[in-house]
């Protein structure tokens, strides 16, 4: 398989902490890659570097086979690359539709368009329909998003991600924080993701990762410790140490 | 291309946004019919017209994208001493051009300082914003040879607008020429808050770090708006140097950015009319306390602000939200689109 987005030799340090430690890890094209590992494991800061929210220290970012280390975080989405916050990042004031509306002419190079009403594009209208259909967002559509529900934040958090049209999507926890009545809604939206982006999935939620994970690399103190498929990761005696050492803790 | 109901519904929401409310032809229809039915008020109206124009200015910047200023006075000032300084030297006779000309010029002046504003907190910016009106004011206070330095740029000779319209005594076609100059850059400001650019800044002003994760080039936009803004600015101290045939270093006066900021957070931010109804209670309230209570009118502006903080708590920028839902409801294209 090809690879399509890779690390090589990913540092992180901030002053004396090594978040990020010699991390070289490969996703293949229409992977479900799981990054899993314990609380400050540095997952994070790698999707964080991956975006472009931080800069890395030393090593490189390819994305099917080019560098793209230095670029900006909106021009790393333009070659590709998308992502859903662990905490939700949404426009509080506007609605689903204006929130999607907007990220769909971005993709479409309408986003600068100043002469032209927002709404006037039918390309742009056919998509969001169909994303708020898809991530059943029409009943709250026109409801600003700081008074919808957590659960429909989530989605709208998911939905947002793909309106980008990823071939590389970061999913960072996405049923962190939501009430079990709505977690289905969001573990379906997930299952449903077109198989051909490619999805890196950040969890601790260990159900999701084994239901939804074709591969699992396990971070530990900002380094890849253990990588394979579902079964062996969970079969590996280090891999059961670290999670009970951890809870051992706790 | 195939219309399913809901790409139905999602096009009547997003073009709903630029959809006319009736309450806003009202108010346009009084404010031109003004002119037949105050020809006595000539002068505070100009006033009015300008202060809302460069308080249009602010609310693209800090109602729209989130950029807060205390230095906007900068392109006025740049402005009116364009305005001012080609007409005393004949360079461009025809207001009009004048006008065009002094709005890109803060224009120019906009985009070279809108780099210093795209980082950094509230604090920041305010203080960047600041600094460069006090850098302004000051050149212009340096350079007496060119702008009169503290006596103002005078000797100012206006020519007929359009070649036409004379700046008459009582003030007539100078309040139009004002009034008509607002009308049409409001016009354009609409368009532009309710385009696919103008959605964006908002975003930019919710969540820069989402905007930027789908996609957008914050920085660019930022600046975009900024050097827009600039020439709104710029236009609005064009119009006060023309109808005044004149131009001080007190156009860059700190006081000025900060009775604007007043003035828009009077009327309330990003909804574009808080600057224009802003401006007119400001005015109102300076030109009938002041005859009533010459030296103690701040109090009651002072008054006014902190029952305004009071009323909005920490979203003082967007405290007459509630007044807006209410008169979205009195909208019948909305009551339509519920019944429907």
């Amino acid at each position: 398989m090809a690879i399509v987005l890779e690390t090589v030799n990913l540092v992180k340090r901030f002053g004396g902490i090594v978040a990020t430690n010699d991390v070289s890890l490969k996703v293949e094209a229409g992977a479900r890659h799981a990054l899993i590992g314990p609380n400050g494991a540095g997952k994070t800061t790698i999707i964080n570097q991956l975006t472009g929210v931080l800069a890395q220290t030393s090593g490189k970012i390819l994305l099917e086979g080019e560098d793209i280390s230095h670029l900006s975080p909106h021009a790393r989405v333009r070659r590709g690359i998308a992502r859903t916050f662990q905490i939700n990042q949404l426009f509080l004031e506007l609605t689903p539709v204006e929130t999607l509306g907007l990220a769909v002419s971005e993709r479409l190079g309408h986003g600068g368009d100043w002469w032209r009403r927002v709404g006037s594009n039918p390309q742009v209208m056919e998509e969001v329909a169909e994303l708020l259909e898809r991530f059943r967002l029409t009943d709250v559509m026109n409801e600003r998003t700081d008074v919808l529900a957590y659960g429909k934040q989530r989605m709208l958090e998911i939905a947002l991600a793909i309106a980008c049209k990823p071939r590389v999507l970061l999913l960072d926890e996405p049923a962190a924080g939501v009430p079990d009545s709505e977690r289905q809604d969001i573990l379906s939206a997930v299952a449903e993701l077109p198989k051909d982006v490619t999805v890196l999935l950040i969890e601790h939620d260990m159900d999701l990762v084994f239901s939804f994970a074709d591969r699992i690399s396990v971070l530990v103190n900002g380094a890849l410790f253990v990588e394979g498929k579902p079964d062996e990761v969970a079969r590996d005696p280090r891999v059961k140490a670290v999670y009970l050492g951890e809870e051992a803790h706790v | 291309m195939i219309k399913t109901p809901t790409s139905f519904s999602v096009t009547r929401s997003l073009i709903g946004r630029s959809h006319w409310h009736p309450l806003e032809i009202v108010f346009w229809v009084a404010a031109f019919s003004t002119i037949w039915l105050f020809p006595t008020k000539y002068l505070i109206l100009t006033e009015i017209a300008w202060l809302a124009l460069f308080a249009l200015s602010l609310d693209l910047i800090l109602g729209y994208a989130g950029i807060v200023s205390l230095g906007h006075a900068a392109f006025f000032g740049v402005g009116a001493y364009t305005a001012a300084l080609l007409a005393k030297h004949e360079i461009i006779n025809e207001p009009v051009l004048a006008l065009i000309v002094a709005g890109l010029v803060a224009s120019a002046v906009g985009f070279v300082t809108s780099f210093l504003v795209l980082r950094g907190t509230d604090l920041t910016r305010i203080m960047v914003t600041l600094g460069v009106a006090l850098v302004l004011r000051e050149l212009a206070n340096q350079n007496g040879w060119l702008t009169g330095g503290a006596d103002g740029l005078q000797g100012v000779t206006m020519q007929p607008i359009l070649g036409r319209f004379r700046f008459d005594m009582f003030g007539h076609n100078g309040y139009v020429y004002c009034l008509t100059v607002l009308f049409v850059l409001f016009l354009l400001a609409r368009r532009i808050v309710n385009s696919p650019f103008g959605l964006s800044l908002q975003s930019i002003k919710n969540n820069p770090l989402r905007a930027s994760a789908i996609g957008i080039n914050v920085n660019l936009r930022l600046v975009a708006i900024y050097t827009i803004a600039a020439g709104y600015a710029g236009i609005a101290g064009a119009l006060l140097a023309q109808t005044q045939a004149f131009a001080s270093l007190a156009y860059f006066d700190f006081e000025r950015s900060a009775d604007l900021l007043m003035v828009l957070v009077i009327g309330g931010t990003g909804y574009l009319y808080g600057g224009l109804i802003g401006a007119i209670v400001f005015k109102f309230m300076q030109d009938y306390l002041s005859v009533w209570t010459p030296q103690y009118w701040p109090f009651w502006i002072g008054l006014l602000l902190v029952l305004i903080v009071l009323v909005g708590r920490e979203r003082i920028t967007g405290w007459t939200r509630p007044i807006r839902e209410l008169a979205s409801k009195l909208d019948w294209r909305a009551a339509r689109k519920d019944g429907a």
